[in-house]
Protein backbone atom coordinates (compact mmCIF):
# COMPACT_ATOMS: atom_id res chain seq x y z
CA UNK A 1 0.00 0.00 0.00
CA UNK A 2 3.19 2.26 0.48
CA UNK A 3 4.09 1.78 -2.98
CA UNK A 4 0.96 2.12 -4.32
CA UNK A 5 0.73 5.94 -2.38
CA UNK A 6 4.24 6.29 -3.46
CA UNK A 7 3.54 6.04 -7.33
CA UNK A 8 0.12 7.77 -7.42
CA UNK A 9 1.91 10.70 -5.26
CA UNK A 10 4.88 10.75 -8.38
CA UNK A 11 1.99 10.78 -10.52
CA UNK A 12 0.45 13.88 -9.46
CA UNK A 13 3.58 15.78 -8.87
CA UNK A 14 4.21 14.90 -12.12
CA UNK A 15 0.83 16.22 -13.58
CA UNK A 16 0.73 19.15 -11.34
CA UNK A 17 4.53 20.32 -12.51
CA UNK A 18 3.82 19.95 -16.31
CA UNK A 19 0.94 21.89 -15.65
CA UNK A 20 -1.53 19.13 -17.05
CA UNK A 21 -3.79 19.86 -14.49
CA UNK A 22 -3.49 23.50 -15.08
CA UNK A 23 -4.22 23.21 -19.02
CA UNK A 24 -6.58 20.35 -17.93
CA UNK A 25 -8.83 22.53 -16.09
CA UNK A 26 -8.67 25.46 -18.06
CA UNK A 27 -9.88 23.55 -21.31
CA UNK A 28 -13.07 22.47 -19.08
CA UNK A 29 -13.80 25.69 -17.80
CA UNK A 30 -13.93 27.59 -20.85
CA UNK A 31 -16.02 24.53 -22.21
CA UNK A 32 -17.76 24.41 -19.35
CA UNK A 33 -18.35 28.60 -19.16
CA UNK A 34 -19.61 28.18 -22.78
CA UNK A 35 -22.11 26.20 -22.14
CA UNK A 36 -23.11 28.32 -18.76
CA UNK A 37 -23.14 31.43 -20.96
CA UNK A 38 -25.39 30.14 -23.66
CA UNK A 39 -27.57 28.20 -21.62
CA UNK A 40 -29.10 30.83 -18.95
CA UNK A 41 -30.71 31.98 -22.15
CA UNK A 42 -33.66 29.88 -22.70
CA UNK A 43 -33.73 28.64 -19.36
CA UNK A 44 -36.30 31.38 -18.58
CA UNK A 45 -38.53 29.82 -20.98
CA UNK A 46 -39.05 26.33 -18.84
CA UNK A 47 -39.76 26.55 -14.98
CA UNK A 48 -36.60 24.23 -14.27
CA UNK A 49 -33.73 25.42 -12.22
CA UNK A 50 -31.28 27.34 -14.52
CA UNK A 51 -28.13 25.78 -13.21
CA UNK A 52 -30.05 22.34 -14.14
CA UNK A 53 -30.29 22.83 -17.71
CA UNK A 54 -26.70 24.14 -17.86
CA UNK A 55 -25.99 20.42 -16.40
CA UNK A 56 -27.67 19.09 -19.31
CA UNK A 57 -25.83 20.45 -21.48
CA UNK A 58 -22.21 19.69 -19.62
CA UNK A 59 -23.05 16.59 -18.94
CA UNK A 60 -23.19 16.03 -23.70
CA UNK A 61 -19.68 17.99 -23.18
CA UNK A 62 -18.19 15.70 -20.00
CA UNK A 63 -19.07 12.87 -22.82
CA UNK A 64 -16.24 14.28 -25.63
CA UNK A 65 -13.96 15.99 -23.45
CA UNK A 66 -13.62 14.01 -20.30
CA UNK A 67 -12.80 10.35 -22.34
CA UNK A 68 -10.23 12.59 -24.67
CA UNK A 69 -8.32 13.81 -21.55
CA UNK A 70 -8.40 10.45 -19.82
CA UNK A 71 -6.96 8.41 -22.79
CA UNK A 72 -4.18 11.39 -23.17
CA UNK A 73 -2.98 11.24 -19.59
CA UNK A 74 -2.80 7.20 -19.33
CA UNK A 75 -2.01 6.28 -22.96
CA UNK A 76 2.02 7.20 -22.02
CA UNK A 77 1.39 5.34 -18.16
CA UNK A 78 3.26 2.04 -19.52
CA UNK A 79 4.25 2.24 -23.06
CA UNK A 80 5.91 5.72 -22.16
CA UNK A 81 7.91 4.34 -19.47
CA UNK A 82 9.29 1.02 -21.52
CA UNK A 83 10.55 4.31 -23.82
CA UNK A 84 12.59 6.47 -21.34
CA UNK A 85 13.67 3.34 -19.27
CA UNK A 86 12.23 4.16 -15.88
CA UNK A 87 10.13 0.79 -15.67
CA UNK A 88 12.69 -1.14 -15.54
CA UNK A 89 13.60 0.88 -12.17
CA UNK A 90 10.57 1.03 -11.00
CA UNK A 91 10.14 -2.66 -11.42
CA UNK A 92 13.66 -3.59 -10.23
CA UNK A 93 12.58 -1.91 -7.05
CA UNK A 94 10.36 -4.59 -4.06
CA UNK A 95 6.86 -3.69 -6.23
CA UNK A 96 4.72 -5.74 -7.50
CA UNK A 97 3.55 -4.98 -11.37
CA UNK A 98 -0.35 -4.89 -9.44
CA UNK A 99 1.11 -2.09 -7.10
CA UNK A 100 2.33 0.23 -10.02
CA UNK A 101 -0.50 -0.37 -12.14
CA UNK A 102 -3.21 0.64 -8.96
CA UNK A 103 -0.75 3.71 -8.08
CA UNK A 104 -0.43 5.14 -10.93
CA UNK A 105 -4.63 5.02 -11.37
CA UNK A 106 -5.11 6.89 -8.22
CA UNK A 107 -2.54 9.40 -9.26
CA UNK A 108 -4.16 9.79 -12.60
CA UNK A 109 -7.61 9.81 -11.48
CA UNK A 110 -6.44 12.35 -8.61
CA UNK A 111 -5.25 14.84 -11.46
CA UNK A 112 -8.34 14.81 -13.11
CA UNK A 113 -10.28 15.33 -10.06
CA UNK A 114 -8.57 18.05 -9.46
CA UNK A 115 -8.91 19.23 -13.52
CA UNK A 116 -13.17 18.62 -13.52
CA UNK A 117 -13.20 19.68 -10.23
CA UNK A 118 -12.04 23.35 -10.66
CA UNK A 119 -13.15 23.34 -14.25
CA UNK A 120 -17.05 22.35 -13.70
CA UNK A 121 -17.15 24.06 -9.89
CA UNK A 122 -16.15 27.11 -11.02
CA UNK A 123 -18.36 27.69 -14.35
CA UNK A 124 -20.67 26.09 -12.22
CA UNK A 125 -20.94 28.97 -9.55
CA UNK A 126 -20.78 31.53 -11.85
CA UNK A 127 -23.94 30.04 -13.80
CA UNK A 128 -25.44 29.46 -10.10
CA UNK A 129 -24.59 33.25 -8.90
CA UNK A 130 -25.45 35.40 -12.31
CA UNK A 131 -28.11 32.51 -13.22
CA UNK A 132 -31.62 33.21 -13.11
CA UNK A 133 -33.86 31.10 -11.28
CA UNK A 134 -31.15 29.10 -9.68
CA UNK A 135 -31.69 26.59 -6.38
CA UNK A 136 -30.15 24.01 -4.64
CA UNK A 137 -31.50 21.62 -6.74
CA UNK A 138 -28.82 22.67 -9.66
CA UNK A 139 -26.06 22.31 -7.06
CA UNK A 140 -26.98 18.87 -6.44
CA UNK A 141 -27.10 18.03 -10.09
CA UNK A 142 -24.08 19.64 -10.56
CA UNK A 143 -22.39 17.60 -7.74
CA UNK A 144 -23.77 14.66 -9.42
CA UNK A 145 -22.63 15.29 -12.32
CA UNK A 146 -19.05 16.24 -11.23
CA UNK A 147 -19.02 12.62 -9.71
CA UNK A 148 -19.72 10.95 -12.32
CA UNK A 149 -17.57 12.67 -14.65
CA UNK A 150 -14.72 11.41 -12.29
CA UNK A 151 -16.19 8.21 -12.82
CA UNK A 152 -16.32 8.31 -15.89
CA UNK A 153 -12.43 9.49 -16.49
CA UNK A 154 -11.53 6.92 -14.16
CA UNK A 155 -12.85 4.22 -16.78
CA UNK A 156 -11.59 6.03 -19.65
CA UNK A 157 -7.44 6.40 -17.74
CA UNK A 158 -8.31 2.04 -17.05
CA UNK A 159 -8.97 1.79 -20.67
CA UNK A 160 -6.39 3.93 -21.32
CA UNK A 161 -3.96 1.17 -19.44
CA UNK A 162 -4.65 -1.33 -21.68
CA UNK A 163 -3.75 0.66 -24.75
CA UNK A 164 -0.62 1.60 -23.12
CA UNK A 165 0.20 -2.03 -21.96
CA UNK A 166 -0.45 -3.84 -24.97
CA UNK A 167 2.36 -1.99 -27.25
CA UNK A 168 6.04 -0.94 -26.66
CA UNK A 169 5.46 2.93 -28.21
CA UNK A 170 3.97 5.64 -27.11
CA UNK A 171 3.54 6.98 -30.50
CA UNK A 172 1.73 3.89 -31.52
CA UNK A 173 -0.29 4.42 -27.84
CA UNK A 174 -1.49 7.46 -28.89
CA UNK A 175 -2.81 6.33 -31.99
CA UNK A 176 -4.47 3.44 -30.03
CA UNK A 177 -5.86 5.58 -27.45
CA UNK A 178 -7.36 8.85 -30.84
CA UNK A 179 -9.05 5.53 -32.21
CA UNK A 180 -10.47 4.08 -29.18
CA UNK A 181 -11.97 7.83 -28.26
CA UNK A 182 -13.11 7.71 -31.32
CA UNK A 183 -14.99 4.93 -31.98
CA UNK A 184 -16.24 5.11 -28.22
CA UNK A 185 -18.24 8.61 -28.39
CA UNK A 186 -17.86 9.36 -31.98
CA UNK A 187 -18.79 6.41 -34.03
CA UNK A 188 -20.42 4.54 -32.01
CA UNK A 189 -23.04 6.74 -31.54
CA UNK A 190 -23.20 7.68 -35.33
CA UNK A 191 -23.90 3.84 -36.21
CA UNK A 192 -26.17 2.97 -33.48
CA UNK A 193 -28.19 6.42 -34.82
CA UNK A 194 -28.01 5.22 -38.48
CA UNK A 195 -29.79 2.36 -37.20
CA UNK A 196 -32.17 3.69 -35.67
CA UNK A 197 -32.96 5.81 -39.11
CA UNK A 198 -32.73 2.77 -40.85
CA UNK A 199 -35.75 1.17 -38.95
CA UNK A 200 -37.15 3.60 -36.33
CA UNK A 201 -39.57 0.61 -35.05
CA UNK A 202 -38.13 -2.82 -35.82
CA UNK A 203 -37.05 -5.37 -33.19
CA UNK A 204 -33.12 -3.69 -33.42
CA UNK A 205 -35.04 -0.27 -31.71
CA UNK A 206 -36.95 -2.50 -29.46
CA UNK A 207 -34.69 -4.69 -27.55
CA UNK A 208 -31.03 -4.51 -28.99
CA UNK A 209 -30.76 -1.16 -28.72
CA UNK A 210 -31.28 -0.58 -25.15
CA UNK A 211 -28.46 -3.01 -24.10
CA UNK A 212 -26.14 -1.29 -26.92
CA UNK A 213 -26.56 1.95 -25.42
CA UNK A 214 -25.43 0.89 -21.41
CA UNK A 215 -22.67 -1.11 -22.87
CA UNK A 216 -21.28 1.86 -23.77
CA UNK A 217 -19.75 3.58 -20.75
CA UNK A 218 -20.17 7.14 -22.35
CA UNK A 219 -23.32 6.64 -23.52
CA UNK A 220 -24.49 4.56 -20.04
CA UNK A 221 -23.15 8.30 -18.47
CA UNK A 222 -25.31 10.44 -20.21
CA UNK A 223 -28.36 8.35 -19.85
CA UNK A 224 -27.87 7.73 -16.32
CA UNK A 225 -27.22 12.14 -16.07
CA UNK A 226 -29.91 12.86 -18.19
CA UNK A 227 -33.06 10.79 -17.22
CA UNK A 228 -32.27 11.39 -13.24
CA UNK A 229 -32.49 15.21 -14.39
CA UNK A 230 -35.72 14.65 -16.57
CA UNK A 231 -37.52 15.37 -13.45
CA UNK A 232 -37.28 19.27 -13.97
CA UNK A 233 -35.68 19.75 -17.41
CA UNK A 234 -37.15 18.09 -20.85
CA UNK A 235 -34.28 16.61 -22.34
CA UNK A 236 -36.31 14.14 -24.50
CA UNK A 237 -34.18 10.95 -23.55
CA UNK A 238 -36.41 9.60 -21.34
CA UNK A 239 -38.91 8.59 -23.87
CA UNK A 240 -35.90 6.54 -25.63
CA UNK A 241 -35.05 4.95 -22.81
CA UNK A 242 -37.87 3.08 -21.89
CA UNK A 243 -37.04 -0.03 -23.60
CA UNK A 244 -34.34 -0.64 -20.77
CA UNK A 245 -34.26 -3.83 -19.09
CA UNK A 246 -32.97 -2.12 -16.16
CA UNK A 247 -33.81 0.95 -13.95
CA UNK A 248 -31.74 4.14 -16.03
CA UNK A 249 -30.37 5.08 -12.16
CA UNK A 250 -28.38 1.45 -12.69
CA UNK A 251 -27.14 2.95 -16.17
CA UNK A 252 -24.20 4.54 -13.89
CA UNK A 253 -22.97 0.75 -13.20
CA UNK A 254 -21.76 0.65 -16.82
CA UNK A 255 -18.58 2.87 -16.41
CA UNK A 256 -17.89 1.16 -13.27
CA UNK A 257 -17.89 -2.08 -14.77
CA UNK A 258 -15.98 -1.02 -17.85
CA UNK A 259 -13.27 0.95 -15.30
CA UNK A 260 -12.71 -2.50 -13.11
CA UNK A 261 -12.41 -4.34 -16.53
CA UNK A 262 -10.18 -2.47 -18.04
CA UNK A 263 -7.43 -2.46 -14.75
CA UNK A 264 -8.23 -6.04 -14.60
CA UNK A 265 -6.91 -6.57 -18.30
CA UNK A 266 -4.55 -3.78 -18.16
CA UNK A 267 -2.91 -5.55 -15.05
CA UNK A 268 -2.57 -8.76 -17.04
CA UNK A 269 -0.90 -7.61 -19.72
CA UNK A 270 1.72 -5.83 -17.67
CA UNK A 271 2.21 -9.15 -15.71
CA UNK A 272 3.58 -10.32 -19.57
CA UNK A 273 5.19 -7.27 -20.17
CA UNK A 274 8.93 -7.04 -20.47
CA UNK A 275 10.18 -3.80 -19.37
CA UNK B 1 32.67 -17.17 1.14
CA UNK B 2 29.31 -16.36 0.54
CA UNK B 3 28.51 -14.93 -3.05
CA UNK B 4 26.10 -12.32 -3.66
CA UNK B 5 25.42 -13.64 -7.36
CA UNK B 6 25.75 -17.12 -8.46
CA UNK B 7 24.82 -17.95 -11.83
CA UNK B 8 25.58 -21.46 -13.19
CA UNK B 9 25.06 -22.57 -16.65
CA UNK B 10 22.42 -20.25 -18.07
CA UNK B 11 21.75 -20.01 -21.68
CA UNK B 12 19.32 -18.07 -23.00
CA UNK B 13 17.78 -17.92 -26.65
CA UNK B 14 15.38 -15.07 -28.88
CA UNK B 15 13.61 -17.05 -31.19
CA UNK B 16 16.31 -18.53 -33.19
CA UNK B 17 19.60 -16.26 -31.78
CA UNK B 18 21.78 -17.83 -28.99
CA UNK B 19 21.86 -14.64 -26.64
CA UNK B 20 23.46 -16.76 -23.79
CA UNK B 21 25.13 -19.94 -23.78
CA UNK B 22 26.14 -21.79 -20.51
CA UNK B 23 27.59 -18.34 -18.48
CA UNK B 24 28.27 -19.20 -15.64
CA UNK B 25 29.49 -16.08 -13.53
CA UNK B 26 29.97 -15.37 -9.23
CA UNK B 27 30.84 -11.81 -7.54
CA UNK B 28 31.90 -12.12 -4.09
CA UNK B 29 30.46 -9.24 -1.65
CA UNK B 30 32.38 -6.03 -2.30
CA UNK B 31 33.79 -6.93 -5.73
CA UNK B 32 33.64 -5.46 -8.39
CA UNK B 33 33.42 -7.28 -11.83
CA UNK B 34 33.15 -5.91 -15.41
CA UNK B 35 31.76 -7.56 -18.00
CA UNK B 36 32.58 -6.65 -21.41
CA UNK B 37 31.56 -7.65 -25.24
CA UNK B 38 30.27 -6.41 -28.23
CA UNK B 39 26.86 -5.23 -28.75
CA UNK B 40 25.20 -7.76 -28.95
CA UNK B 41 27.28 -10.01 -26.90
CA UNK B 42 24.86 -10.75 -24.20
CA UNK B 43 25.50 -8.35 -21.48
CA UNK B 44 22.59 -6.57 -21.16
CA UNK B 45 20.73 -10.30 -21.10
CA UNK B 46 22.71 -11.83 -18.26
CA UNK B 47 21.50 -8.35 -16.10
CA UNK B 48 17.89 -8.61 -17.32
CA UNK B 49 18.39 -12.26 -16.35
CA UNK B 50 19.32 -11.24 -12.81
CA UNK B 51 16.87 -8.81 -12.04
CA UNK B 52 14.27 -11.48 -13.18
CA UNK B 53 12.88 -9.65 -16.02
CA UNK B 54 13.76 -12.15 -18.62
CA UNK B 55 13.60 -15.75 -18.13
CA UNK B 56 16.21 -17.71 -19.05
CA UNK B 57 16.01 -21.28 -20.47
CA UNK B 58 18.51 -23.34 -18.55
CA UNK B 59 20.70 -22.58 -15.93
CA UNK B 60 20.24 -21.22 -12.11
CA UNK B 61 20.65 -17.88 -11.21
CA UNK B 62 21.09 -16.85 -7.40
CA UNK B 63 21.09 -13.24 -5.49
CA UNK B 64 22.22 -14.29 -1.98
CA UNK B 65 20.15 -17.28 -2.21
CA UNK B 66 17.15 -16.08 -3.80
CA UNK B 67 15.24 -16.69 -7.17
CA UNK B 68 15.94 -13.22 -9.46
CA UNK B 69 12.91 -10.86 -9.42
CA UNK B 70 11.63 -12.12 -5.92
CA UNK B 71 11.13 -9.55 -3.46
CA UNK B 72 13.86 -10.64 -1.60
CA UNK B 73 15.85 -10.47 -4.33
CA UNK B 74 14.91 -7.01 -5.63
CA UNK B 75 15.69 -5.50 -2.22
CA UNK B 76 18.95 -6.47 -2.78
CA UNK B 77 19.59 -5.83 -6.03
CA UNK B 78 19.25 -2.21 -7.84
CA UNK B 79 19.82 -1.24 -11.87
CA UNK B 80 20.67 1.53 -13.57
CA UNK B 81 20.11 1.16 -17.57
CA UNK B 82 21.92 1.99 -20.18
CA UNK B 83 19.62 4.55 -20.89
CA UNK B 84 17.14 6.51 -18.93
CA UNK B 85 15.11 9.36 -18.91
CA UNK B 86 13.37 10.49 -15.85
CA UNK B 87 10.50 13.13 -15.67
CA UNK B 88 12.22 16.61 -16.92
CA UNK B 89 9.92 18.83 -14.48
CA UNK B 90 10.88 17.04 -11.52
CA UNK B 91 13.95 17.63 -9.55
CA UNK B 92 16.83 15.17 -8.89
CA UNK B 93 15.72 15.27 -4.77
CA UNK B 94 12.08 14.29 -5.66
CA UNK B 95 13.61 11.72 -7.85
CA UNK B 96 15.61 10.30 -5.25
CA UNK B 97 12.87 10.57 -3.10
CA UNK B 98 10.40 8.91 -5.07
CA UNK B 99 12.26 5.64 -5.55
CA UNK B 100 13.82 5.60 -1.86
CA UNK B 101 9.90 5.17 -1.14
CA UNK B 102 9.76 2.24 -3.34
CA UNK B 103 12.31 0.75 -1.86
CA UNK B 104 11.28 0.94 1.53
CA UNK B 105 14.15 3.57 2.52
CA UNK B 106 13.98 6.56 5.31
CA UNK B 107 13.64 9.58 3.90
CA UNK B 108 16.72 11.39 5.76
CA UNK B 109 18.64 8.75 3.26
CA UNK B 110 17.94 10.93 0.26
CA UNK B 111 20.30 14.18 0.76
CA UNK B 112 23.26 11.48 2.26
CA UNK B 113 22.87 9.75 -1.39
CA UNK B 114 22.68 12.54 -3.56
CA UNK B 115 26.23 13.84 -1.80
CA UNK B 116 27.40 10.90 -2.60
CA UNK B 117 27.06 11.26 -6.07
CA UNK B 118 28.09 15.39 -5.77
CA UNK B 119 24.44 16.70 -6.27
CA UNK B 120 23.36 18.65 -3.47
CA UNK B 121 23.95 21.67 -4.96
CA UNK B 122 21.65 20.47 -7.90
CA UNK B 123 19.45 18.20 -5.79
CA UNK B 124 16.02 21.40 -5.92
CA UNK B 125 17.01 21.75 -9.58
CA UNK B 126 14.73 20.22 -12.27
CA UNK B 127 16.59 17.57 -13.62
CA UNK B 128 15.54 18.55 -17.22
CA UNK B 129 18.61 21.18 -16.61
CA UNK B 130 20.95 18.41 -15.82
CA UNK B 131 24.63 17.89 -17.79
CA UNK B 132 24.70 14.29 -19.17
CA UNK B 133 26.77 13.24 -16.40
CA UNK B 134 24.54 14.78 -13.82
CA UNK B 135 22.17 12.84 -15.63
CA UNK B 136 24.24 9.61 -14.92
CA UNK B 137 24.97 10.43 -11.53
CA UNK B 138 21.26 10.94 -10.72
CA UNK B 139 20.69 7.67 -12.39
CA UNK B 140 23.82 6.27 -9.78
CA UNK B 141 22.05 7.75 -6.98
CA UNK B 142 18.47 6.28 -7.34
CA UNK B 143 20.43 2.77 -7.68
CA UNK B 144 22.44 3.73 -4.42
CA UNK B 145 19.96 4.72 -2.27
CA UNK B 146 19.13 2.06 0.29
CA UNK B 147 22.37 1.23 0.46
CA UNK B 148 21.76 -2.37 -2.16
CA UNK B 149 24.04 -4.97 -2.19
CA UNK B 150 24.44 -5.92 -5.40
CA UNK B 151 25.18 -2.99 -8.07
CA UNK B 152 24.21 -3.62 -11.67
CA UNK B 153 24.88 -0.83 -14.07
CA UNK B 154 24.78 -1.28 -17.66
CA UNK B 155 27.16 0.60 -19.41
CA UNK B 156 27.35 3.22 -16.83
CA UNK B 157 29.79 5.30 -18.37
CA UNK B 158 29.63 5.50 -22.53
CA UNK B 159 29.36 9.11 -23.18
CA UNK B 160 31.17 10.60 -20.32
CA UNK B 161 34.19 12.86 -20.91
CA UNK B 162 37.53 11.38 -19.22
CA UNK B 163 37.11 13.31 -15.90
CA UNK B 164 33.36 12.35 -14.99
CA UNK B 165 34.09 8.67 -15.92
CA UNK B 166 37.24 8.87 -13.58
CA UNK B 167 34.87 10.33 -11.11
CA UNK B 168 32.47 7.92 -11.70
CA UNK B 169 34.64 4.67 -10.65
CA UNK B 170 36.52 7.12 -7.90
CA UNK B 171 32.48 6.57 -6.49
CA UNK B 172 32.01 2.99 -7.47
CA UNK B 173 35.16 1.86 -5.50
CA UNK B 174 34.03 3.53 -1.84
CA UNK B 175 30.58 2.11 -2.59
CA UNK B 176 32.35 -1.75 -2.89
CA UNK B 177 35.09 -0.71 -0.05
CA UNK B 178 31.48 -0.88 1.97
CA UNK B 179 30.81 -4.24 0.79
CA UNK B 180 28.58 -3.58 -1.89
CA UNK B 181 29.31 -5.74 -4.99
CA UNK B 182 29.04 -4.09 -8.20
CA UNK B 183 28.77 -5.57 -11.50
CA UNK B 184 28.91 -3.54 -14.42
CA UNK B 185 29.04 -3.79 -18.76
CA UNK B 186 30.87 -2.32 -20.61
CA UNK B 187 32.46 -2.07 -24.41
CA UNK B 188 35.89 -2.02 -23.42
CA UNK B 189 38.79 -2.65 -21.16
CA UNK B 190 40.40 0.53 -22.16
CA UNK B 191 37.22 2.91 -20.72
CA UNK B 192 37.62 0.78 -17.44
CA UNK B 193 40.73 2.15 -16.75
CA UNK B 194 41.58 -1.15 -15.08
CA UNK B 195 39.38 0.06 -12.03
CA UNK B 196 37.94 -3.39 -11.35
CA UNK B 197 38.77 -6.63 -9.59
CA UNK B 198 38.02 -8.91 -12.46
CA UNK B 199 37.22 -8.92 -16.02
CA UNK B 200 34.98 -11.19 -16.87
CA UNK B 201 34.24 -11.25 -21.36
CA UNK B 202 31.31 -12.17 -23.30
CA UNK B 203 31.94 -13.63 -27.05
CA UNK B 204 28.80 -14.25 -28.62
CA UNK B 205 26.75 -15.41 -25.75
CA UNK B 206 29.61 -17.17 -24.22
CA UNK B 207 31.80 -15.90 -21.13
CA UNK B 208 35.36 -16.27 -22.81
CA UNK B 209 37.32 -14.92 -20.31
CA UNK B 210 36.90 -14.27 -16.42
CA UNK B 211 40.11 -13.39 -14.34
CA UNK B 212 41.39 -10.25 -12.31
CA UNK B 213 43.05 -7.71 -15.33
CA UNK B 214 46.67 -8.88 -14.80
CA UNK B 215 46.10 -12.57 -15.46
CA UNK B 216 44.18 -12.37 -18.55
CA UNK B 217 47.46 -9.97 -20.22
CA UNK B 218 49.32 -12.88 -19.21
CA UNK B 219 47.22 -15.54 -20.36
CA UNK B 220 46.51 -13.50 -24.09
CA UNK B 221 50.88 -14.30 -24.58
CA UNK B 222 50.48 -10.83 -26.79
CA UNK B 223 53.81 -10.09 -27.84
CA UNK B 224 55.72 -7.18 -26.59
CA UNK B 225 56.88 -4.52 -28.50
CA UNK B 226 60.75 -2.98 -27.65
CA UNK B 227 61.96 -0.08 -30.13
CA UNK B 228 65.57 0.44 -29.75
CA UNK B 229 66.85 4.44 -30.43
CA UNK B 230 70.48 3.82 -31.74
CA UNK B 231 72.97 5.77 -34.05
CA UNK B 232 73.50 6.06 -37.51
CA UNK B 233 76.64 4.47 -37.31
CA UNK B 234 75.48 1.04 -34.82
CA UNK B 235 72.19 0.90 -36.24
CA UNK B 236 73.11 -2.14 -38.79
CA UNK B 237 74.98 -4.11 -35.49
CA UNK B 238 71.66 -3.91 -33.85
CA UNK B 239 69.55 -4.59 -36.35
CA UNK B 240 71.83 -8.06 -37.32
CA UNK B 241 71.58 -8.76 -33.81
CA UNK B 242 67.76 -8.58 -32.89
CA UNK B 243 65.92 -8.35 -36.23
CA UNK B 244 63.04 -6.67 -36.74
CA UNK B 245 62.56 -3.60 -38.53
CA UNK B 246 64.83 -0.41 -39.00
CA UNK B 247 62.82 3.01 -38.59
CA UNK B 248 63.90 6.30 -39.40
CA UNK B 249 67.16 4.94 -40.39
CA UNK B 250 68.58 4.98 -36.81
CA UNK B 251 65.80 3.27 -34.88
CA UNK B 252 64.84 -0.55 -34.78
CA UNK B 253 61.95 -2.25 -33.46
CA UNK B 254 61.45 -5.84 -32.76
CA UNK B 255 58.66 -8.05 -30.88
CA UNK B 256 59.26 -10.70 -28.33
CA UNK B 257 56.97 -12.78 -26.09
CA UNK B 258 56.53 -12.07 -22.30
CA UNK B 259 59.39 -14.64 -20.81
CA UNK B 260 61.92 -13.64 -23.48
CA UNK B 261 61.51 -9.67 -21.88
CA UNK B 262 64.47 -9.54 -19.60
CA UNK B 263 66.75 -11.48 -21.22
CA UNK B 264 66.44 -9.45 -24.74
CA UNK B 265 66.55 -6.24 -21.97
CA UNK B 266 70.22 -7.13 -21.03
CA UNK B 267 71.27 -8.28 -24.44
CA UNK B 268 70.10 -4.37 -25.30
CA UNK B 269 72.41 -2.97 -22.01
CA UNK B 270 75.57 -5.10 -23.08
CA UNK B 271 75.26 -3.00 -26.64
CA UNK B 272 76.86 -0.40 -24.46
CA UNK B 273 76.94 3.31 -26.20
CA UNK B 274 75.51 1.45 -29.15
CA UNK B 275 72.32 2.37 -27.78
CA UNK B 276 70.87 5.89 -26.77
CA UNK B 277 67.46 4.77 -25.71
CA UNK B 278 64.60 1.82 -25.35
CA UNK B 279 61.27 2.06 -25.74
CA UNK B 280 59.34 -1.28 -23.75
CA UNK B 281 55.57 -0.93 -24.87
CA UNK B 282 53.34 -3.49 -23.30
CA UNK B 283 50.25 -4.65 -24.84
CA UNK B 284 47.35 -2.16 -24.18
CA UNK B 285 44.43 -2.97 -23.28
CA UNK B 286 42.83 -2.72 -26.29
CA UNK B 287 44.60 -5.07 -27.84
CA UNK B 288 43.74 -7.80 -24.99
CA UNK B 289 40.18 -7.12 -25.18
CA UNK B 290 40.39 -8.08 -28.75
CA UNK B 291 42.01 -11.38 -28.42
CA UNK B 292 39.51 -12.33 -26.39
CA UNK B 293 36.75 -10.90 -27.77
CA UNK B 294 37.15 -11.29 -31.71
CA UNK B 295 36.69 -15.04 -33.09
CA UNK B 296 39.35 -16.90 -34.15
CA UNK B 297 38.48 -16.17 -37.75
CA UNK B 298 38.64 -12.70 -37.36
CA UNK B 299 41.59 -12.46 -35.52
CA UNK B 300 43.44 -14.58 -38.59
CA UNK B 301 41.77 -11.80 -40.74
CA UNK B 302 42.91 -9.29 -38.71
CA UNK B 303 46.96 -10.02 -39.43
Amino acid sequence: MRSVLAIAQYEIQIGVRNRWVVLASVILFVFALLLVLLGSAPSGATKADGLSVVVASLSTLTVYLVPLIALLLSYDAIAGEIDRGTLQLTLACPVSRGEVLLGKFLGHLVVLAIAILIGYGVAGAIGFYFGENTDTTGLVDLGRLIATSIALGGTFIAIGYVASASVRQTGTAAALAVAIWLFAVVLYDLALLGALLVNPEGAFAKTIFPYLLLANPADAFRLFNLTTLDAGVPTGLAAGSSGLPISTHLAILSPFIWMIAGLAVSSLILRRVQP
Amino acid sequence: MKMILDTSGVSKNFKSVEALRDVSISIAPGERVALLGHNGAGKTTLLRIVLGFLRMDEGTVEINGHAPGSAAARRLVSYLPESVAFPKMLTGREIVSYYAKLKGVAKDEVMPTLEKVDLVDAADRRCGTYSKGMRQRLGLAQALVGQPQLLLLDEPTTGLDPVSRQRFYTLLSDIADKGTAVLLSSHGLSELEAKTDRVAILRDGRLVADAPLPELQLAAKLPIRIRIQSTTEDVEQVHNRFGGKRINGAAVEFVCAQPEKMERLSAISELGGAVTDVDVSSPSLDEVYRYFSLRDEQKGADK
